[in-house]
């Protein structure tokens, strides 16, 4: 059977099982549309957390941009997984104790203000929204490559699918789709690794086997090392970044990490402050399953890509290549006409350009694996890109119906109105979605990263303070929000947009990054509020109650209506 | 109360220095002279930065796991007990 039907058959039956799981779970109070009820096990949680976590970018990114930049990836990798040890001791245990159903909650409660609310909100929608764009245009990249189909078709479809569970299952519908998410994502992942992996190196273990030898008895690593050098282009386990930047990456990676209101959200749904602990174990043991196996990937596929094609015939070239190079994801111009296709690292004379984010799917077609792994891969990728979705939509529409409209605009609302509120607000969110997914703004590609930035700059300092101190108050907090995520947005859009006058690369202040800022924000964050709190007065007696209360993990209860 | 936050803050310093040294440290500030070192086919700060900081992140929330849950028991913190 050819790779299309094969997708077909595959995306049809995961779809189907999405649909059929929603309709089994669906949303009866807002409780469950928030929180799921707040009886989801911790093994579900976990599995959904890591769901919710793999987006689109980790499936098919990650792997690609490791490949590319070697060393350099090593930011991601360890940025994106140490966050959760973050989350698991500083920050889950206590808003589970606190027991409300969103991230604004706990900022607008523990500083008594609905200016601390209104400021969470805000960085809430703002991080959210970069983010979900980034997902819908995943799901339409698979949609065109593999199943022939027009990019803006393909992101329809996704958003048709995406609004049916979450809009019908609330946090609900989401958790337990996102559990077989998870499942369809992981297999897809795991399986051409594997392959490659016994393929390349005789090792089915790929965390190993990348660490092994070819059939030449060279380590591969090596090897590519090796290639690397004779090509020009920076050594692979070495990488081009300076070790200050890949520092001031890796902490903003972490801390956006733990500062996300998607992924916090997760950690409401459960019964208990152990239990809260607990997913936060099970969800990074299931994403490290995918996390230690893309180094592995890189590996292989970059080293892969530079045998088959560099210093090779252009008319002899695979059909793979030349299928991406109908999407437009790899170009080849033969600069020097001598129809070869040469690969080097020097940008005047280099004759191609591969987009980092085809990796993961080409490389099943690289390395010739079966035509049913190359749409197993397709499946994959679209699981993850619409678990991430789901969870991101879910943040927004709560932001909307429970922070905006509950708790400030109009709280006499009734439960029943609320859960109508949650579904609307789903629906636009959806559409806004899809909108930025058929039309990306230029400023979805450069701002992905830049959400965990402006989320480390505004979100983690607040949380933490408000449960690490009693004497944080709302003029601090709010003040360090305001000046972490103001800061934040004018170093990403001075040297991301141009704004502010632009800069280049030598105007970056201490060599940092725009991706590497967010630590910078966050330092200035906590700085700014623990400062202005020691000139202003103490919180109220009773927001020094709560802090205490949410310190011990008993008296928990069932996530309490309010 | 008092000596159960104590402890508990004393679990998060012991865990996230180790946290800090194997990413930061091993896989970043020292990478470089642990490069020289190999196991197989990997360069040891290059291990750390792409694997081992990883598999360390996992034991430690295990870890954090297994201490808090000991702790909540002796302090009568726990609330059911049929897991």
């Amino acid at each position: 059977m050819s790779i299309q039907t094969w997708t077909w058959i595959l995306v049809g039956i995961t779809f189907t099982l999405y649909i059929g799981i929603a309709i089994w779970s669906r949303a009866s109070s807002t409780k469950d549309f928030y929180v799921a009820g707040g009886g989801v096990s911790p093994l579900a949680n976990g599995l959904a957390t890591a769901a919710d976590w793999m987006s689109a970018a980790s499936f098919i990114s990650m792997a690609g941009i490791i490949s590319f930049g070697g060393y350099d990836g090593s930011v991601y990798l360890m940025g994106w997984t140490g966050g959760y040890v973050l989350l698991a001791l500083l920050l889950a245990p206590y808003l589970r104790k606190f027991g409300k159903f969103t991230v604004p909650d706990f900022i607008g409660d523990r500083y008594y203000s609905n200016t601390a609310r209104s400021v969470a909100v805000f960085c809430a929608l703002l991080v959210s929204f970069t983010y979900v764009a980034g997902q819908m245009r995943g799901v339409g990249l698979v949609f065109s490559r593999f199943l022939e189909v027009d990019i803006n078709t393909g992101v329809m479809i996704g958003m048709i699918i995406v609004l049916f569970y979450a809009v019908l299952g609330g946090m609900k519908g989401i958790t337990y789709t996102q559990v077989a998410q998870y499942c369809v994502l992981i297999f897809a992942f795991m399986v051409p690794a594997i392959f490659i992996s016994i393929q390349m190196t005789n090792n089915a273990i790929p965390q190993i086997g990348f660490g092994g030898v070819d059939e030449n008895g060279v380590y591969l690593l090596d090897k590519l090392d090796q290639l690397h050098r004779e090509l020009g282009f920076a050594e692979y386990t070495s990488g081009s970044k300076s070790t200050l930047d890949v520092f001031f990456i890796t902490a903003a990676l972490m801390v956006g990490t733990a500062g996300l209101p998607h992924v916090i959200v997760r950690f409401f749904t459960v019964k208990k402050v152990a239990d809260a602990r607990k997913s936060a174990g099970w969800a990074l043991l299931f994403i490290a399953i995918l996390y230690t196996t893309a180094p592995a990937i890189a590996v292989f596929s970059r080293t892969n890509l530079i045998e088959t094609v560099s210093n090779k015939e252009y008319a002899t070239v695979p059909e793979w290549f030349k299928n991406w190079e109908t999407t437009g994801l790899i170009e080849f111009n033969d600069k020097n006409g001598d129809g070869k296709i040469q690969y080097i690292g020097d940008a005047s004379l280099n004759e191609l350009t591969v987009d980092r984010d085809i990796m993961v799917l080409a490389n099943p077609e690289i390395a010739n694996l079966p035509n049913w792994v190359i749409a197993l891969v397709a499946a994959g990728g679209l699981a993850a890109a619409l678990s991430t979705a789901a969870g991101l939509l879910l943040v927004i529409s709560s932001s909307v119906s429970h922070d905006l409209i509950k708790k400030m605009i109009k709280p006499s609302i009734s439960e029943k109105g609320e859960l109508v509120a949650a579904r609307l607000s789903a629906v636009v969110a959806v559409c806004v979605a899809g909108y930025f997914g058929i039309h990306p703004p230029d400023f979805v590609a450069a701002t992905v990263a830049l959400a965990f930035g402006l989320a480390a700059a505004s979100f983690f300092p607040a949380i933490v303070l408000g449960i690490f101190s009693k004497r944080i108050n709302k003029e601090g907090a709010v003040a360090g929000m305001v000046v972490g995520i103001l800061l934040m947005l004018f170093y990403m859009t001075k040297f991301k947009f141009d704004w502010f006058g632009g800069g280049t690369k030598e105007d970056w202040w201490f060599g940092i990054s725009p991706e590497g800022f967010g630590t910078v924000a966050m330092i200035v964050n906590f700085i700014v509020s623990i400062v202005i709190s020691k000139f202003t007065a103490a919180p109220p007696k009773e927001v020094q109650e709560i802090v205490e209360n949410i310190r011990i993990p008993s008296g928990v209860g069932e996530a309490y209506n309010h | 109360m008092k000596s159960y936050w104590k402890t508990n803050l004393r679990y998060l310093l012991i865990l996230l220095i180790i946290w800090f040294l194997v990413s930061f440290g091993a896989g970043i500030l020292f990478r470089e002279s642990l490069d020289t070192i190999r196991i197989g086919g990997f360069k040891l700060g290059f291990w750390f930065a792409q694997q081992g900081s990883i598999y360390v992140f996992v034991i430690l929330i295990f870890a954090y796991i297994k201490l808090m849950n000991t702790l909540d028991k002796k302090h009568g913190y726990n609330e059911d007990t049929n897991d």
